[in-house]
């Protein structure tokens, strides 16, 4: 209301002349026009910033993926890349085992942190004093560099003096050696990967803070209990959350990079060798930037097709208001 | 709608027993200590004598508490180390001050602005959102290299210049919030499109301003893959890529790593616990309504 106030205001309904700025093809412009025109000039550094970073570089990296190209050099081999890159020979290819080890990461990490987050979300929403003080404790380790967590956990990995192992073998279990043993670094990295999951509770709050008590309250009245309230309101109406966090976890945990960086650098024996940090040896350890363009195509192409299946499956499962629902499709 | 009227007691109508909440709390609190473990490990770690680090039983609070290691873990390396301090600094605030600049005014287009292929323009722009890096990655690597941007900060803080999908659309949420009978009553009084956007939607958009602010500082700071592609001479890294250096080192100097762990944690904590309130609400925007 204040800016409003601050515009000027003819006494007619009608815009005063300006003074002339020389501009005269600009002011007989109709304002449609003008309005058109400034718009475009507003978005202009975002479609030149998309065309040139984005299409353009996907484009490039679509050929250089046919190509096999070093600093230097550049020469075409046609589908070799591709041939070599699903070969099932390891000494050729680490695909299999990269694309395998992220699986297995995406795969078991996301319903731990998903679940974890939930559960979180639930508990804070019980109207509990502090719930503040907890919501920032949990959320906390998600504002962090990546960098620094790996090596905090690195350290809390270790395995003659590393807490984690000390807390173990207070209720007598013998740890493993995490990090260095190829059955336990990738869990080592899930339990990790657990630790962030306050960044996804803070999401469910928000979500469950959303849904309007009177849905609960009719819920009581018709006679459902808690649980059959968590399953027949809680859930429908928190399934658009459920969903949109699904689909960033998905695609956030497949570029899981820092910590196997850092941490294992792949090992032991490529047992943590993830599909982004075998695409990062490729191009920047061995500069071998036609193959490690292959590599990042096969990934474009199978994150989008998760995420065109998440979204073909979010009709089953995923409740929209009304005109939400009619919005997305 | 709005994220303000959200309610906070949605769970009081339940008839919880007092079984019920001690168990809440108790697993609320049981959580909460396994979340900051790992810091108090780090902050005991770094204040340890070098015969205790390696101990089992682990000691907590060590014998004598060692100051001096914060001193000795800032001179450990081959160069000052506020001059890692200060290029995180330059790379989080440019690329900061880049996208809020741009982002702004895209998202104010898209969100008040009729022009002819806005759907289908708005549209991109959300569904690069979920696009990969990686897929763009070496072609811009070579550009840049062509470009001699190759250890600089360039491309690490140009193309924040050229708008975010994410923050453009969280912009252009809070935007779209404004009643439009502000924008006719401006008009009416002849505010131009400018001044529309300079008077009244800005100032009106502080909270998604200082979200994207937020934002885009920490994750320039905390970023890694980034520097560590670009950037080779040590007089340029970050603090991310210090604290990489310093893993690098022939034997693991664990209290050390802790420290500078612990200085690169601290400015994004810091922020968040400023501006909580802005993370929550940043959060819950993109979250739920997105």
């Amino acid at each position: 209301m204040t800016a409003t106030r601050q515009a000027p205001s003819p006494g007619s309904g009608q815009a005063l002349p300006r003074p002339s700025f020389g501009l005269g093809r600009w002011r007989a412009l109709k304002e449609r026009q003008r309005e058109e025109i400034i718009a475009y000039a507003l978005v202009s550094p975002w479609v030149i910033g998309f065309i040139i970073f984005t299409l353009g570089a996907m484009a490039a990296s679509l050929v250089l993926s046919f190509t096999e190209t070093d600093m230097l050099t550049l020469r075409w081999v046609g589908l070799d890349n591709f041939k070599m890159l699903f070969s099932a020979d390891k000494t050729r290819s680490l695909f299999w085992v990269s694309l395998y080890n992220t699986g297995y990461y995406v795969l078991l990490s996301i319903p731990f942190v998903m679940v974890t987050g939930f559960l979180l979300a639930v508990l804070l929403n019980q109207n509990v004093r502090g719930q503040t003080t907890y919501r920032n404790i949990y959320y906390l380790p998600s504002v962090l560099p990546s960098i620094a967590v790996s090596l905090l956990w690195l350290w809390l990995f270790h395995r003659d003096f590393g807490i984690l192992n000390y807390l173990l073998s207070l209720v007598g279990i013998k740890g493993p050696a995490w990090l260095f043993s190829v059955h336990w670094a990738k869990p080592a990295l899930l339990i990790m990967s657990v630790w962030g999951a306050g960044g996804n509770m803070l999401i469910f709050l928000g979500g469950l803070q959303a849904i309007p008590t009177q849905l609960y309250e009719a819920a009581t009245i018709d006679g459902a209990g808690s649980l059959r309230r968590f399953f027949s309101v809680t859930i429908p109406m928190m399934s658009p959350t459920l969903f949109f966090v699904l689909v960033t976890d998905v695609i956030g945990s497949f570029q899981v990079f820092t910590s196997a960086y850092i941490m294992t650098a792949g090992g032991p024996n490529n047992s943590t060798l993830m599909y982004v940090l075998y695409l990062y040896n490729l191009a920047f350890q061995q500069f071998r930037f036609g193959y490690a363009s292959a590599l990042a195509w096969v990934f474009f192409v199978i994150i989008m097709a998760f995420t065109v299946l998440l979204f073909r499956s979010s009709s089953v499962w995923v409740y929209y208001e009304g005109e939400i629902g009619g919005r997305r499709a | 709608m709005s994220i303000a009227s959200r309610r906070r007691h949605t769970g009081s109508i339940r008839t919880t027993s007092l079984l019920q909440h001690a168990l809440v709390y108790l697993l609320l609190t049981v959580g909460a200590i396994i979340v900051l473990i790992p810091f108090a490990w780090m902050v005991s770690t770094s204040l340890k004598p070098a015969n205790q680090i390696k101990q089992f039983p682990p000691i907590w609070i060590p014998k004598p508490i060692l100051w001096s290691n914060w001193v000795n873990a800032l001179v450990i390396f081959p160069i000052p180390f506020s001059r890692f301090v200060l290029n995180s600094f330059y790379y989080a605030t440019f690329s900061t001050l880049g996208t809020l600049a741009s982002s702004a005014l895209i998202a104010f287009a898209f969100a008040r602005l009729r022009f002819r292929g806005s759907r289908v323009l708005f549209l991109i722009v959300l569904s690069t959102m979920m696009l990969p890096g990686q897929v763009t990655m070496i072609p811009l690597f070579l550009l840049f290299s062509k470009l001699r941007w190759v250890n600089t900060y360039n491309p690490l803080i140009v193309p924040s210049f050229f708008g975010s999908a994410y923050f453009i659309f969280l912009i252009r949420q809070f935007f779209a919030t404004v009643p439009l009978e502000l924008d006719d009553a401006a008009r009416i009084d002849g505010c131009g499109v400018m001044q529309l956007f300079f008077r009244i939607m800005l100032p009106l958009a502080k909270p998604a301003l200082g979200i994207t602010a937020i934002f885009s500082f920490s994750g320039a700071w905390n970023d890694f893959m980034g520097p560590l592609i670009y950037l080779s001479e040590m007089k340029q890294f970050p603090l991310a890529m210090a604290l990489m250096f310093l893993r690098g080192t022939y034997r693991v100097l664990w209290s050390e790593l802790m420290v500078v762990s612990f200085i690169t944690m601290l400015p994004p904590m810091v922020l968040f616990f400023i501006a909580q309130k802005f993370y929550i609400q940043g959060i819950v925007v993109s979250g739920v309504k997105g």
